[in-house]
């Protein structure tokens, strides 16, 4: 096991160093000249260069490169040009925004499409498994933008149940905070279950084909612990690949809906570095939220590995 | 003779397929006796696992069976599905032909056979685990204790078919179906697997039903032995009776499919030519007889049923029944 998780590690370095080198060339390929982005357009050129001989930026691109990641590898990924804020800082301040929406987000998705996955897979081709398919695709083809209006529309300004837009730190107002999470965390939940819903629905359908599943029917096992114990587990393997992949993308923040429900998160924090042409925090964060992923990805074989045991002894 | 404890009464199964209706088990009658071991056999396709399946009650949905299964005077087709979860795994056990298959990857041997105890006999979770280890101690695995805390892929082919065995045994069933038990095992561990068997069998006095294609592995150890073909029973007679004097030419030609030493090197076997008729499209006549070298315009025309020969308990279904004097490998 422990050489697994060495192995695993280590096969993680190449894809970093490649994601470092990807992010920085996006941020330096983009059209413009930063030093102008900072002084503007009323600069002389003798100031633009003066600048850009402080930042380097006069020094061959693998140089830079070199030199920033250096510095990344040191913890210091630059500061904003603009408030003067590290990229550290404005990412600790984003982030458990959006970690906390993507936790209540993911959570609420798995709680509505693991059991009706379950269910559908029970009684494949009856009425209720029929149902959902077509609900989920039906849901699948809704955009999240829309979603959102409909749920602020019947929530908070029909019902008044939940507040539309704003947020308050959970160390400040532990309930209104949960408030504020609701909605976003909900609308981005109906666009997970639809997903979670079919992949582990297929699955489940595959292993119940299995002889393991015939022979646990032969034992006179009760139907809850065919579906829940010998069933469950053998095929969630796609489902927790389907779960990482969404919890790495959700850590990046959602632009849209962060953006609607007025969330300071990830995505808000990118899109501003964007509009700004803020390039130093926008470099910093898109490595940070890659990493992120791909540390997600690592969590995400290792589950493999506790899920099923022949991966754990290196069988599969 | 008591009432037998297993009586299948005119079974048959059929399956739709896109092409038609498929007729898997063609009305079938058969019964077992309390402790005692009933063989079918037949080449892929006859039929014989679907009606281990029928008997289970393991068909695939979409399956219609009629007929009665009668088991210990309860009618297992009719049954409700909680009384009949109440007798799989307690009275009427099962042993699947393929170990990697049929036993979970992701639970451990202690759970798989801990969960079947458990489910039927009022045993804690101690007494469950000394069980668990007796049991497999009594199929000869060697070090049961560590074996619970392992999977099934940590065990080689003959251990997982011990394992599946030990988990059919765990509540001291009546009766036992081993469907092709060593047809997936190597030939080495095929003999101690019927042993084994064969031993239990004994020891707690169950009755077992050996489904396989090889005449060998019922040769000497069912008491009676049915032989299908195409969905129906062709020949049916205590073993003994049945290699003395086969009546059935596909009995005969499965026999002589079977390599014998005797004969000397690189002699083609007498394989069965043809192929097995379309189960979707039933034959008018003996569903053999395209195959038979015996077959008449008789046989092509008319289905023969089974009838009684002089010896009592052997039936055959056959117009031009043969009679063979001699006995095995003669």
């Amino acid at each position: 096991m422990l050489n697994f998780v060495v192995r695993r590690l280590l096969g993680m370095l190449p894809v970093l160093l490649a994601v470092s080198l990807l992010t920085f060339l996006i941020a330096s390929l983009l059209p413009g000249d930063l030093a102008l982005v900072i002084l503007g357009d009323q600069a002389t050129p003798e100031n633009v260069a003066a600048l850009r001989r402080d930042m380097g930026l006069d020094q061959p691109l693998w140089w830079r490169y070199l030199s920033w990641l250096g510095h990344v590898l040191q913890g210091d990924l630059g500061r904003s040009f603009r408030t003067g804020q590290t990229v550290l800082q404005a990412v600790a301040e984003r982030i458990p925004v959006s970690l906390q929406l993507m936790l209540m987000a993911e959570f609420i998705g798995l709680l509505i499409g693991v059991p009706i996955a379950i269910a559908c897979a029970a009684r494949a081709g009856g009425a209720f498994d029929r149902f959902m398919t077509g609900s989920a695709f039906a849901m699948l083809s809704m955009p999240s933008f829309l979603v959102a209006i409909l749920l602020i529309y019947l929530f908070a300004v029909e019902l008044r149940w939940l507040p539309a837009t704003g947020y308050v730190p959970f160390t400040e107002a532990p309930l209104a905070n949960l408030r504020f999470f609701v909605l976003p965390a909900l609308t981005l939940a109906l666009a997970e279950w639809p997903g979670i819903m079919r992949v582990l629905r297929s699955d489940m359908i595959a292993t119940l084909q299995e002889d393991y599943i015939a022979l646990a029917k032969a034992k006179g096992l009760k139907p809850s612990r065919i579906l829940f114990v010998h069933a469950l587990k053998p095929s969630s393997l796609t489902l927790v690949t389907v779960t990482g992949i969404n919890i790495g993308r959700l850590l990046g923040g959602t632009l849209i809906v962060e953006s609607i429900f007025a969330l300071p998160g990830i995505g808000r924090l990118l899109v501003g570095a964007i509009y700004t042409r803020d390039l130093v925090i926008l470099q910093g964060v898109v490595l940070l939220v890659a990493c992120g992923f791909v540390i997600v990805n690592f969590i995400v074989d290792m589950l493999y590995a506790v899920l099923d045991p022949r991966i754990r002894h290196g069988h599969a | 003779m008591s009432a037998p404890l297993l009586s299948i009464e005119d079974v048959a199964v059929e399956l739709p397929t896109p092409r038609g209706n498929l007729r898997a088990v063609d009305h079938v009658d058969l019964s077992l006796q309390a402790g005692r071991t009933l063989g079918i056999v037949g080449e892929s396709g006859c039929g014989k696992t679907m009606l281990s399946r029928a008997v289970l009650q393991l068909l695939p949905k979409k399956a219609k069976l009629t007929g009665r299964v009668m088991f210990d005077g309860e009618d297992l087709v009719r049954l409700e599905p909680e009384s009949l979860r109440r007798l799989r795994g307690r009275d009427l056990a099962v042993v699947f032909q393929d170990p990697m298959t049929s036993l979970n990857p992701v639970l451990t041997i202690g759970t798989q056979l801990m969960e079947t105890i458990q489910e039927h006999l009022e045993l804690d979770a101690p007494a469950a685990k000394a069980r668990s280890i007796e049991l497999l101690a009594a199929v000869g695995i060697p070090a049961p204790e560590q074996r619970l805390a392992q999977y099934p892929h940590q065990c080689s082919g003959g251990m997982r078919q011990r394992i599946a065995i030990a988990i059919a045994l765990s509540c001291e069933p009546k009766l036992l179906i081993a469907d092709e038990p060593t047809t997936a095992l190597d030939v080495t561990i095929q003999a101690q697997i019927l042993d084994l068997l064969a031993r239990e069998q004994r020891r707690r006095h169950m009755a077992m039903i050996i489904i396989t294609h090889d005449l060998g592995v019922v040769a000497g150890r069912a008491d009676e032995v049915a032989v299908m073909y195409a969905g129906r029973v062709v020949e049916r007679a205590p073993t003994q009776a049945l290699f003395k004097r086969m009546h059935m030419p596909y009995t005969e030609a499965l026999l002589a499919a079977i390599p014998k030493l005797e004969t000397a090197p690189h002699t083609p076997l007498p394989a069965i030519s043809g192929r097995p008729p379309d189960p979707t499209r039933p034959l008018k006549g003996c569903s053999f007889a395209p195959r038979c070298h015996y077959a008449t315009g008789r046989c092509h025309e008319a289905k023969p049923v089974l009838t009684s020969a002089e010896m009592r308990g052997h039936l055959y279904a056959c117009f031009h029944p043969i009679r063979m004097t001699e006995g095995i490998g003669a």
